[in-house]
């Protein structure tokens, strides 16, 4: 695959593209009152005093969601801001009660900090990038307007109004839609490792403002576009997609690409226009005066730190230097929180029960924990009950092949049993006859009668036909009716073809 | 009918206690006496039953041998800013007519638990933006006081007028009020009573109407240092709902009171004796200069090279708060809603501001909104905030050369009503004195000096570091002694 370029009537263009990624803040309190942030309960059922903007009400800062920013500026090796300020952003609207939006727009908490794309050839990444993050601001959200409530009134829901939100502003580095893709996954899966954000895109919980613009390549910046609240990858990079073929369309028909607003459409995958410059607010951006500045302690930011996890890319590291994992399994295994959470249980459990070290025992648990368990779950759909699949069952399927006592095959049948009933994986493996022969009296007898009924290609074996060892090896499973143990079958035909 | 209504706050207080009479009996005095001077016009809404309810918990609690509060057994006055549960709170403004908080304010709260008592809610001007009680949608506020040998009626001052009317009238012996550039000491000066605003975070903001967050702060208006020194313990406190709270302990001013000023230093700048200020307050001035040196103190000259910006600075800074604290107001939520017929969202926004809101709040956020507009900001608000700077610098170099300053608290005394509502301009200049020691944050207080030779009131004002309101109230004590201020305004009401 080529680098991303658009093929336009006078050339080619290169897109430039800067992401903004509002993201909730994990706390159980709002930004700046007491009232809950729970998702999906009734409307305005979780709004106080000060989120309702009542006469003489005042914010108090919440020390979590200041906590929050600063883990997560760390986590994205930036810089904390030690001072940093809150400002008010002043417009009216009918969700915005105060009739003015706490932000920080002159003195952000986190300043510049980096996201690094890992190569991922398939996703449209050639080669590992890092995307410069210009920094993270903390500050409210608005409530939401409910259009079909009512034929001529429209309600308002401020439940979400005042819940903290991050600012990730990132530089305008990246340049194709699978870039801005990777982006918001990898930032998506920081958030998420470090706990600060659930990432949850269909609640709301993260959403992207897509800044593009196109240029030829080694020109200036063009003039760039911002399509609000897009609120999901694919939706990101489908407004990236036809953002910039929108502009190069218009500037090759002898237009110009005007700074603006716009909105995503869905349902037809394209954009339009909600506001331009000239109408934009002026949003008369002033320090709030009822709050202030907020100083960090060299002690609060030791304790940020120290409450850092392992990070996705120190992690994959490890798994690929320690583990001995391939980097394909490292990256699957490292993604996403749930996915590195049950492979490491599972590995620990796994390691316990069979009495190796981790390390030898990684690569099959990978295996197992990305494609056998996965595929068989798939496999049997709604009569899987994943509950069932606890470590502990899973690592003595996985003992008992390590031990050779069972098949691949077979540990994916016991598997199946398991997640259909719960039953125990050595019980299963004993009543249901999964079990591998490993008794060489069994095979050899067997064996003797294969090579009785076939001394016509025992001779054509000896003969130097090599290939026949597997028509030999065959036909003993079939005698065993796939139950012996490959490696005794093998080593008993050998000893017997000479 | 025993009248109680001379009586200050130390003087109910006590006299509840040692049992010489009762709260009822108080309450029932002050109420008769609020009714009887509606004409003052000094409260919006009046709630004898709040006194009442309040003087008998007091009476129950004395006869029950319980401790009782700073405050208990006192009746007063409560700023019509200040969030009251389930009473009316406005602003004086027709946007937030009927509107009843489903809360108390931090300061009344604390007051209401020191064992005081409502009598209303007074009229002020509205949302606190004025300096003469005549931008109140309720109507001006009446002083109790007249020009020797004039019917004319004369401003209380503002925006604490309907406290200063309140207190002066005597239908009241202390009130609550709020001051952003003046408005507690110049309608105290104007009537012929003390207040003090304390250091900025003193007094929690929480329930109280925000005109400009920076620089609000409430404090007591009553007729002695001592009632106010009282009432002030009782209202201050940290408070962590408010993030701009001092976290400091409530000092027990009213117990460290004394009029002996011996090794202090009393300044005296220079920059305050401006053109146009009466000939009247530059005496009292100097007579000020002169109790304090009787009190022990040394009078040394000091300079405030700033003090001719505060004014200007002032008019951007408060403006400028203001246009973002008052954006709330929008008919969306509560209080007035205009919604013409057919109207949308901004419609109703315009209908609803433009009806809701009077003309000098109009003009304050209309200025607060420019200066804070994009190409507009650095030239002015940020210039503004670099000359409050500048002059609370000022301050702190004085502070190594006095522990209290004396000035004029208001260029001239009270004026008739109506006479300078054509020249905003020179009714914003009522203040010129005051607003220094609020873009600093300083405890200020004025007192009660002296009578004019048409028999208005005249007020001199101290200005401390911070956090010293004892060196103010002190330095207050010694005047108000010395002065022996006991002219009252002849009952024509």
């Amino acid at each position: 695959m080529s680098k991303y370029l658009i093929q336009g009537a006078t050339g080619e263009w290169e897109v430039v593209i800067g992401l903004e990624v509002h993201a909730q803040v994990t706390s159980n309190a709002k930004l700046f009152s007491g009232a809950s942030t729970e998702f999906g309960a009734e409307p305005n059922a979780q709004v106080s005093l000060i989120d309702a903007a009542m006469p003489g009400m005042l914010p108090v800062p919440n020390a979590e969601c200041i906590r929050q920013a600063v883990r997560t500026g760390m986590a994205i090796e930036a810089q904390i801001n030690k001072y940093s300020r809150f400002d008010r952003k002043n417009y009216f609207y009918a969700d915005l009660p105060q009739g003015y939006q706490i932000s920080q727009l002159y003195h952000p908490i986190v300043g510049e900090g980096q996201l690094v794309l890992d190569a991922d050839e398939k996703g449209g990444i050639l080669e590992e990038k890092v995307i410069g993050i210009e920094r993270i601001h903390v500050e409210q959200d608005a409530g939401k307007l409910m259009h079909d409530q009512h034929p001529t009134m429209s309600y308002v829901d401020l439940n979400r109004c005042g819940v903290a939100l991050m600012e990730i502003v990132s530089k305008p580095d990246m340049r194709s839609p699978a870039e801005a893709g990777a982006y918001v996954r990898k930032l998506r899966s920081i958030l998420r490792y470090v706990g600060t954000c659930d990432g949850n895109m269909e609640e709301g919980s993260m959403r992207a403002d897509v800044n593009v613009s196109v240029r030829k390549p080694g020109e200036e910046f063009g003039t760039r576009t911002e399509t609000k609240n897009v609120n999901s990858v694919r939706f990101v990079m489908q407004v990236i997609e036809h953002e910039a073929n929108r502009q190069v369309d218009l500037i090759e028909g002898g237009g110009t690409v005007v700074q603006e607003t716009r909105l995503f459409d869905v349902a037809s995958g394209t954009t339009r226009s909600m506001r331009s410059k000239e109408d934009a607010h002026d949003y008369r951006y002033f320090p709030d005066p009822d709050l202030l500045p907020v100083e960090l302690e060299d002690d609060f930011l030791e304790e940020c730190r120290a409450s850092l996890p392992e990070l996705p890319d120190a992690k994959r590291a490890r798994y690929e230097i320690e583990l001995g994992l391939t980097p394909y399994n490292a990256r699957e295994l490292t993604a996403e929180v749930e996915t590195f959470a049950r492979f490491e249980t599972l590995l620990t459990e796994a390691a316990g029960t069979i009495g190796k070290p981790e390390a030898k025992l990684a690569t099959p648990v990978a295996n197992w924990a990305l494609s056998v368990a996965p595929g068989v779950i798939k496999s049997i759909g709604d009569e899987a009950s994943v509950e069932h699949a606890t470590a502990a069952r899973q690592a003595a399927i996985l003992k008992m092949q390590d031990a050779g006592e069972i098949s691949g095959g077979q540990a994916k049948e016991i598997f199946e049993i398991v997640l259909k009933t719960g039953r125990e994986p050595d019980e299963i493996a004993d009543s249901e006859g999964l079990k591998q022969v490993s008794d060489t009296g069994a095979i050899e007898t067997a064996i003797d009668e294969i090579l009785a009924n076939n001394s016509d290609k025992v001779e054509e074996y000896r003969g130097g036909k090599d290939k026949l060892f597997g028509f030999f090896v065959g036909q003993t499973m079939k005698a065993m009716q796939g139950k012996a143990n490959p490696a005794v079958v093998n080593q008993i035909l050998k000893d017997k073809l000479g | 009918m025993a009248d109680f209504t001379d009586l200050g706050v130390k003087d109910i207080r006590d006299g509840v206690a040692s049992g010489e009479f009762t709260a009822r009996e108080v309450a029932e005095s002050f109420n008769a006496a609020v009714a009887d001077a509606a004409v003052l016009n000094a409260f919006i809404v009046t709630t004898p039953e709040h006194a009442l309810a309040a003087a008998e918990k007091v009476d129950a609690d004395r006869a029950a041998g319980k401790q009782l509060g700073k405050m208990a057994g006192v009746p007063i006055g409560m700023k019509d800013l200040f969030a009251t549960h389930g009473v009316q709170t406005t602003a004086a403004s027709h946007i937030l007519e009927g509107f009843k908080p489903e809360y108390e304010s931090t300061v009344s709260s604390n007051l209401w638990a020191a064992g005081a008592g409502m009598l209303g809610k007074l009229n002020l001007d509205q949302f606190a933006m004025g300096s003469s009680n005549e931008t109140s949608y309720f109507g001006n506020v009446n002083s109790p006081w007249r020009k020797e040998g004039s019917n004319a009626a004369m401003s209380p001052g503002g925006s604490s007028g309907g406290s200063s009317s309140a207190v002066a009238s005597r239908i009241a012996p202390a009130a609550t009020g709020t001051d952003t550039g003046g408005s507690i000491r110049q309608p105290a000066a104007f009537a012929g009573i003390c207040g003090i605003k304390p250091t900025y975070g003193r007094c929690s903001r929480w329930g109280v109407v925000a005109f400009a967050s920076s620089l609000d702060q409430a404090g007591p208006m009553a007729r002695s240092v001592e009632d106010c020194a009282i009432m002030l313990e009782a209202m201050a406190g940290f408070d962590p709902k408010d993030s701009t709270s001092l976290q400091m302990d409530v000092p027990t001013w009213e117990a460290g009171l004394s009029a002996d000023l011996k090794g202090k230093k009393v300044g005296i700048a220079k920059e305050y004796r401006m053109d146009g200020t009466d000939e009247a307050i530059l005496k009292s001035w100097e007579q000020g200069k002169e109790w304090l040196r009787d009190a022990g103190a040394e009078i040394v000259d000091i300079s405030l090279p700033h003090t001719k910006y505060a004014l200007p600075a002032y008019y951007i800074i408060a403006p400028a708060e203001a246009s973002s604290n008052l954006a709330r107001y929008d008919g969306v939520r509560y209080g007035l809603r205009d919604l013409p017929e057919g109207a949308g969202l901004q419609d109703m926004y315009a209908a609803t501001r433009a009806a809701g809101f009077g003309d000098e709040v109009k003009r304050r956020i209309l200025i607060g909104t420019y200066v804070l507009s994009a190409g507009f900001y650095d030239a002015y608000y940020n210039q503004a905030q670099k000359v409050r700077a500048l002059v609370a610098r000022d301050f702190e170099h004085a502070w190594a050369e006095c522990d209290v300053i004396l000035a004029p608290t208001t260029p001239t005394a009270s004026f008739p009503l109506g006479s300078l509502n054509e020249d905003p301009l020179t009714m914003y200049l009522n203040d010129v004195f005051a607003v220094p020691a609020s873009l600093a944050g300083l405890p200020a207080m004025s007192v009660p000096a002296a009578l004019t030779e048409d028999g208005l009131p005249l007020g001199l004002q101290l200005v401390g570091k911070p956090f010293d309101e004892q060196g103010v109230l002190n330095a207050g004590l010694a005047i108000q002694q010395r002065a022996g201020f006991t002219a009252k305004p002849e009952k024509w009401w």
